[in-house]
């Protein structure tokens, strides 16, 4: 037989306002994610909803959490290069040269103007590649399909140009630490420059068809603006931060590999919100045509990796293959990874979906003691919970689309 | 006056006018300093209001292993307009229950910067408003980045048998069993396959316990 229980009137009274507390007005609790079409990937939000509202926001990451940091500790510097393809997916090549740069730096070693110049080219062809894909999908968050094609019609050509640049259109692994894999193949600049004169007529396309269309302004003029203060407060970096109207650029404030040997604008927003944010992109996009052009006319003649570094590039195969000296080099290389002194460093690069930073501490050999990434799209998440409440259920996809984050760089 | 000259005046002016700091050796790029704990949030206040460091870009935890102390925050601090880097870092005085004040409350982006520091190294940041897991789930018994787990990883308990059923899923081990994949050169072509670094447990050989 179940015991009786004495309960007082206290005990009602307080229970009822627990009841209460449990089911506040009609407020709703809603997943979204980790696996939906709008999040770009395995992102979830915990919602909590008033009607149509937002009221609050909870960010779940780490679907995609592999220990990139981990497995950095673990394996020599050069190795680790196809790993940070795995970060921002969407821009493989930008990642290698953030990495091999912050090595470098580490390293103390200038690579020539060769190299700097073919990375510049990269890092703009890369920012091309994933702007393009920002903005197709972020028109299909908000209702426009036919963005999508024509961008991926561009894409798709790039990553033929990839493709024969690296031996690979997704991974490209192509940065060494002192250099890049290999020497840009013949007639490959002349496909650049004809795709590049070939881009403007779809990006022209894509301003008529968005830039000024009702439907699309409705969905993102004066969505989630986020103003200077709240963007410097929450790091924002790179286009974020430069649609809230913060001038800064790494290309321009702190060039790095040569950048500042080129001539292009900085696009800033005004206000901040998911229409700055398409705006600031759009305008990139042209000025890293720009950029690729420059590159392209002036590109140096030399080599294309630091020839003083024998403890951090590999020799040339024909003199591995003939002389004694190049072939124990090659060999310590292989084995005991690029030799780095010890030491800290910290390096950001600007890429396509914000800064992107390692910090590297270094015992001296070839493996890095601890190696931190600074995720752009792990940064550009951590505002949700401050931006979305207030918002409408359906907004939120916007939102997302103008973020532009990927979630192979925010949970890595 | 050249870049160089920059870095070392920022380092000398606050050296001078923080008597806390310690000059941080072996940076190979921005100014370091080392801030003892009971001094970062006002070192970081005089940071933000004084000094013009406005952005909090990066947090990195750390764990030195055999040295005393063992954790530290790494944090590097940005002056937009100029663009100016500063590391600052800040050791945890305790190396079993690490623990280093929070600066969410004067910087929001270290949110989940210092999650993410607690979730891999286990430090405690003392103020955080929600320092939950970040990266791993919320019943992951582990601190993945400190170095004395293993890179093959440690077992965790897989959910419960009325919960595998609720979920009507089949759960097994994860298929990179025994690390990440090497390939060495075998006798056989079979030896000569990727396969994980630890040999001793996969799928059908249980893990053996550390």
């Amino acid at each position: 037989m179940s015991e009786i229980k004495e309960i007082s009137l206290g005990d009602i009274a307080a229970r009822a306002h627990e009841l209460a507390e449990e089911t506040p007005g009609e407020k709703m609790l809603l997943n979204m994610g980790p696996s939906h079409p709008a999040t770009h990937g395995v992102l979830r939000l915990r919602l909590e909803l008033d009607g149509d509202i937002v009221t609050k926001c909870d960010p779940v990451i780490g679907y995609l959490h592999r220990g990139d940091e981990k497995i950095a500790e673990n394996m020599t510097y050069n190795q680790f290069v196809p790993y940070t393809d795995r970060l921002d997916y969407l821009a493989p090549l930008a990642n290698n040269v953030a990495y091999a740069i912050a090595v470098e730096k580490l390293a103390k070693l200038e690579v020539p103007p060769r190299c700097q110049a073919i990375r510049v080219l990269c890092c703009e062809l890369a920012r091309i590649s994933s702007h393009l894909l920002g903005l197709g999908v972020y028109g299909m968050d908000t209702g426009a399909w036919t963005i999508f094609m024509y961008t991926f019609t561009e894409r798709e050509k790039l990553y033929s140009l990839f493709e024969e640049l690296t031996g690979a259109r997704f991974t490209t692994s192509y940065t060494r630490i002192g250099g890049v894999a290999r020497d840009l193949p013949e007639g490959w600049l002349a496909k650049v420059e004809k795709f590049c004169d070939e881009l403007p007529r779809t990006i022209d396309e894509v301003d008529k068809l968005l830039t000024r269309n009702k439907l699309f302004l409705d969905r993102t003029k004066d969505i989630a603006p986020v103003s200077k203060e709240l963007a410097i407060a929450y790091a924002f970096t790179g286009a974020n931060l430069r649609a809230s109207g913060v001038p800064v650029d790494l290309r321009k404030d702190k060039p790095y590999s040569g950048y500042e040997n080129y001539e292009f604008d900085i696009p800033v927003g005004t206000v901040g919100d998911c229409y700055d944010r398409y705006l600031v992109r759009m305008e990139e996009l042209r000025q890293s045509i720009r950029i690729v052009k420059q590159a392209i006319a002036k590109m140096p003649d030399g080599p294309w990796y630091a020839e003083d570094a024998k403890k951090i590039f590999p020799p040339r195969k024909d003199g591995v293959l003939t002389k004694m000296e190049e072939l124990i080099q090659n060999f310590m290389l292989t084995t005991e990874g690029p030799q780095i002194p010890p030491g800290e460093v910290y390096f950001e690069a600007e890429n396509p979906k914000g800064a992107l930073g390692f910090f590297i501490h270094s015992k001296g050999g070839g493996v890095p003691y601890r190696l931190h990434i600074r995720g752009g799209s792990f940064v550009s998440l951590g505002i949700l919970p401050a931006i979305i409440p207030g918002n409408y259920m359906t907004d939120i996809t916007a939102i997302l689309g103008s973020l532009d984050f990927v979630m192979g760089e925010c949970d890595r | 006056m050249s870049a160089t000259d920059t870095v070392s005046s920022l380092q000398s002016t606050l050296l001078a006018r923080f008597s806390y700091l310690t000059p941080r050796s072996g940076s190979a790029d921005h100014p370091a300093v080392n801030v003892p704990a009971e001094n970062l949030v006002s070192f970081a206040t005089a940071l933000r209001d004084e000094l013009g460091f406005d952005m909090l870009t990066d947090i990195a935890g750390a764990d030195w292993d055999q040295e005393s102390p063992r954790f530290a925050a790494v944090y590097h601090f940005v002056r937009t307009a100029k663009c100016e880097y500063l590391r600052v870092v800040c050791a945890a005085p305790d190396d079993v229950a690490p623990s280093i004040p929070s600066l969410v409350a004067l910087y929001p982006s270290a949110n989940w910067f210092e999650r993410e520091a607690h979730d891999m190294f286990g430090i405690d940041f003392a103020g955080h408003p929600d320092l939950r897991r970040i990266l791993m789930w919320d019943s992951y018994p582990w601190h993945p980045l400190r170095k004395e787990f293993p890179l093959a990883g440690k077992e965790t308990d897989i959910p419960s048998d009325d919960q595998i059923e609720g979920a009507r899923t089949k759960v097994r081990p994860a298929p990179l069993a025994g690390g990440p994949f090497v390939a060495t050169p075998g006798k056989t072509m079979h030896d000569g396959e990727p396969h994980g670094k630890d040999q001793s447990w996969n799928e059908t050989q249980p893990k053996p316990t550390r």
